[in-house]
């Protein structure tokens, strides 16, 4: 891609020590995401998907997490910044959304004057400049009747307004990179399209790049350009939308697609993936999913696959070779086709 | 909103006439209670009241002049029409008109109250506040040990080796000094800087814990963490997490404040304070049942108007709260 590159994530690690052991959140991730580009993560909880957004913007207590490796914003290693410095980036450059819109306003204030709050702890502006832009911001995030709308209190908002308001806030200082941690989770499903499409539009409107995390792959799909797929804190594929949904590598990326509805495959069955994710704490040696991997074979217990191109056209985190992994996605697919019939 | 306190004042009413009706009967219906009439037998205070060796003439006279001759409904719908208009009837002993009594005694029990209360906040809010800020620190934990200990001394112990240390072996404070504030501020002051440190220590203990607590819990929840990804200052984190945090306080301030202008007995007795807390022993001991009567419809009301002034300004305070 030849846009800009915002962030550059080079192999991260986060832990966390714990009384019961150490707790490997994320294990060697890279990744980077570009200006206009809707990147986005998928995985289960636990996948180590949140913990790297939250390190990147230093929202994680680091006196008890252990980090190390690179989380390079516009060229900047945000690891090695100061609290202060760090600060002045977050909300400015950098700003998230949440999963709970219920719980991520503080139901004590004036929704407009949380907004308004952002806006003066980077802009050195008078006050009654500072709510207009606010104003604006709720209007252009689709409130109606913003001026109004500013004066009330978030349990007066709708769950999707909320989120709207939090998107408002996020965008107050014209950052670079969104970053969108299950953003529509919370929501019901007509309001999730709406929240989607508010973040896609904004994208192309503020010219930013977008982070977005979910577990749900229809929402990838719907919005993303380029998908990672993380399992137990490693990043097991990386691609394009396209190619991730039309030639995917990985059994636990299969799994994932033949476990989610599609409209094209009416009546087939929905195929669950075995087992449960892995303990953090005990990873599995090898690839960490071979334990619920139907196809594993020798090396899988012992290796750790490296997230490389196998031929495919983009890299992937499995010992099978592309050829094996070829003829084992098409037997899949016709055994599900098989079950429409 | 006013329609609400306007319910709410009448359900106080209830629950006052409920007090009185409860406190009637301990004393005039059930067994060994002072007022209480036994066909054939004198009532206790009766006898009481008569003397050493009384004359039955005389003991009958003293029960028809009280009205304890009655049927006890009657005596309890006359004390209650008569309750209700303000007026709490005339102490056995003293022939006082108990409401001036206990006017008399309102002024050292508030003094008492505030000036804990003030006393606690101060201690409690800011070391509850700078413990869950530098959790796990030495501060954090010294004062934990401390809010231990607190809680763990009853003010019975505690107040009577206050006045053993200051009063009796260094001499710094005199107990039975009580001056009305308006009439000898010095000497008021002089008289209740250690009762309120003494009442104040369980509380101060408490509410150390109790903001510790909730300041804790507050910075878990998602919209501090808001509050950090928009880029706040440290300073205006704290601000968003200790509007949430301290808003509860509000609420048990109230209700402690409100107990307490009951009269707290235990330091009132200790220091010789003439409070309300006071008056009620007296009247305990002398089965003077009109001031018991009283004290206890005074003490009622102050629980049930604090309860309702806590609501009112919690609503002010979360705007989640409205009622309706």
């Amino acid at each position: 891609m030849s846009a800009e590159t915002l962030l550059e994530v080079r192999d991260l690690h986060v832990s966390f020590p714990t009384p019961d052991g150490v707790v490997k959140a994320v294990d060697g991730l890279s990744f980077s995401v570009h200006r206009r580009e809707t990147f986005g993560i998928v995985g289960e909880s636990g996948s180590g998907k949140s913990v790297t957004n939250l390190t990147a913007l230093g929202l994680i207590d680091r006196e008890r997490a252990q980090v190390s490796g690179e989380v390079l914003f516009k060229g900047r290693d945000l690891l090695a910044l100061s609290k202060e410095e760090l600060r002045r980036v977050r909300g400015k450059e950098l700003a998230m959304i949440f999963q709970d819109p219920f719980a991520c306003l503080h139901p004590f204030y004036r929704v407009g004057d949380q907004i308004v709050e952002a806006i003066l702890c980077h802009d050195d502006i008078p006050k009654k400049q500072a709510q207009q832009r606010a104003v604006d911001l709720l209007g252009a995030v689709g409130i109606p009747h913003p001026q109004d709308r500013f004066r009330d209190h978030p349990h007066q908002y709708s769950g999707g307004m909320r989120q709207r308001a939090m998107i408002a806030m996020a965008l107050s200082h014209n950052p670079d990179l969104l970053i969108a941690d299950e953003p529509t989770t919370a929501l019901d499903v007509t309001v999730q399209a709406q929240i989607l499409d508010l973040i896609d539009r904004i994208k192309n409107e503020f010219n930013i790049g977008v982070i977005l995390i979910t577990h749900d792959l229809g929402v990838v799909a719907d919005v993303a350009q380029t998908v990672m797929v993380m399992y137990a804190g490693r990043a097991v594929e990386l691609g394009s939308r396209d190619e991730v949904f039309d030639n995917p590598q990985h059994p636990y990326a299969w799994g994932l697609l033949e476990s989610i509805p599609r409209i094209d495959q009416k009546g087939s069955r929905l195929i669950p993936i075995q087992g449960s994710p892995p303990s953090l704490i005990h990873v599995p040696p090898g690839c960490s999913f071979h334990p619920r991997c139907p196809h594993r074979f020798e090396p899988c217990d012992k290796d750790v696959p490296a997230l490389a191109d196998r031929g495919s056209g983009h890299p992937d985190a499995c010992h099978l070779s592309v050829e094996d992994k070829r003829r084992i996605w098409n037997e899949r697919e016709a055994l599900r086709k098989k079950a429409v019939s | 909103m006013l329609q609400y306190v306007i319910r709410r004042l009448l359900w106080a009413f209830v629950m006052i006439v409920l007090v009185i009706a409860v406190v009637f009967a301990i004393f005039f219906v059930l067994p060994g209670g002072a007022g209480r009439k036994e066909d054939g037998r004198a009532s206790p205070v009766a006898v009481l009241m008569a003397g050493r060796n009384p004359r039955p003439d005389l003991v009958r006279d003293i029960e028809h002049r009280l009205g304890l001759d009655r049927p006890v409904h009657i005596q309890f719908g006359l004390y209650l029409g008569r309750a209700l208009t303000g007026d709490l009837g005339y102490s056995y002993q003293s022939q006082q008109d108990v409401r001036t009594a206990v006017a008399h005694r309102l002024p050292a029990t508030m003094s008492l109250a505030f000036g804990a209360s003030v006393v606690w906040l101060l201690i409690g809010i800011p070391l509850g506040v700078i413990s869950a800020l530098k959790r796990r620190s030495l501060l954090d934990r010294g004062s934990m040990l401390l809010a231990l200990i607190g809680v763990s001394m009853p003010t019975f112990w505690l107040g009577l080796m206050a006045v053993f240390f200051f009063d009796a072996r260094l001499g710094v404070y005199n107990v039975g000094d009580y001056a009305p504030l308006t009439e000898n501020p010095l000497l008021w002051f002089k008289s209740l800087w250690l009762p309120w440190i003494v009442l104040a220590i369980v509380s101060a203990a408490f509410y150390t814990r109790m903001v510790r607590g909730n300041v804790l819990e507050v910075q878990g929840e998602d919209y501090i963490r808001t509050a950090r990804a928009k880029g706040l200052r440290e300073r205006s984190v704290i601000r968003h997490a200790l509007r949430s945090a301290l808003t509860p306080v509000v609420t048990m301030y109230g209700l402690d404040v409100g107990i307490l202008l009951g009269g707290a007995i235990i330091t009132e007795r200790i220091f010789a304070i003439p409070g309300i807390g006071l008056l009620a022993v007296e009247a305990i001991t002398s089965s003077d049942l009109p001031t018991i009567l009283g004290v206890t419809v005074i003490a009622s009301f102050f629980v049930i108007a604090m309860n309702l002034i806590v609501d009112v300004v919690y609503a002010a305070l979360d705007p989640r709260v409205r009622y309706s």
